[in-house]
């Protein structure tokens, strides 16, 4: 069965979700509990790094339209980061891009929150 | 007696079957079958990513759709190989699908309504140079999917 896990990183006021292995259908669950968890605890301002995710689908890509708006409300924003070619092009093929901020590197979508506090 | 004997062995390879209940976590042997297959053939390492992608969309809807997360439902995978051309054809027996009735992907849609419909439809058709549904009510649903060994994406 594919793995899938996520860990989390408390950075100030900037949460950053780290992803590892496959997003599916059978593992989206488990991203939509630690973005349930963040939210609980007032987390908006969240940073996803996806150096470690090796696949997803669009059940995965379901995840972050689940939260977005929620987030947003409150302020917050969720910014993509670490995206291996393979994942970018999936993401820019079903148009996410324009909803989604997306970053090279994790300091720099740290930074973003920051400027625009 | 040697071409014959040929055909026979090609015929083995070129033509396989996966069967598997409609589960969610059945969806990583299923990718796994699609890659072991496409790599025998030779497709490059990104086709055989986007194949794997749609298959496993195809799946998914059928699992959510068809058998509306019933996990004894069954899933039939076939794969053939002619004239270079790779062939997936997956069948369940659920409830018929009508591709008409889904909505072309939307992202104001989903922002609005917190969830994603018809993404995986949509990845499929970008993905694949083939996409075709047959449904037999009552008896079974059938999605077609190809890939020329000479197509680039």
């Amino acid at each position: 069965m594919a793995e899938f896990s996520t860990s989390t990183k408390d950075a100030g006021d900037i949460n950053v979700i780290y992803l590892k292995g496959y997003l599916d259908a059978h593992t989206a669950p488990v991203l939509e509990n630690t973005f349930s968890e963040l939210i609980d605890k007032r987390k908006y301002s969240i940073v996803v790094n996806f150096k470690d995710l090796a696949y997803i689908s669009s059940a995965g890509l379901g995840v972050f339209m689940a939260f977005i708006e929620k987030i947003r409300e409150n302020s917050g924003d969720i910014k993509l980061t670490g995206m291996s070619d393979k994942v970018y092009n999936i993401f820019d093929l079903l148009g996410f891009p324009l909803l989604y901020e997306i970053f090279k590197n994790e300091d720099d979508a740290i930074k973003k929150f920051n400027e625009t506090k | 007696m040697r071409p014959s004997n040929l055909k026979t062995e090609n015929k083995k390879l070129k033509e396989k079957e996966l069967s598997v209940k409609s589960k969610t976590n059945n969806l990583s042997i299923i990718r796994d079958f699609i890659y072991n297959a496409a790599f025998e053939i030779g497709f490059s390492a990104e086709v055989i990513d986007n194949m794997i992608l749609a298959v496993d969309e195809a799946c998914t809807n059928i699992i959510k759709h068809a058998y509306k997360s019933y996990p004894e439902g069954e899933i039939t995978v076939k794969l053939k190989y002619a004239d270079k051309k790779f062939t997936i054809i997956i069948i369940d027996h659920g409830t018929p699908f009508k591709p008409e009735t889904v909505p072309d992907p939307d992202l104001q849609t989903y922002y609005r309504q917190h969830r994603v419909g018809g993404l995986g439809m949509y990845l499929m058709k970008s993905l694949m140079d083939e996409v075709k549904y047959v449904s037999v009510p009552g008896k079974y649903n059938q999605v077609l999917l190809s890939k020329n060994l000479n197509s680039t994406l």
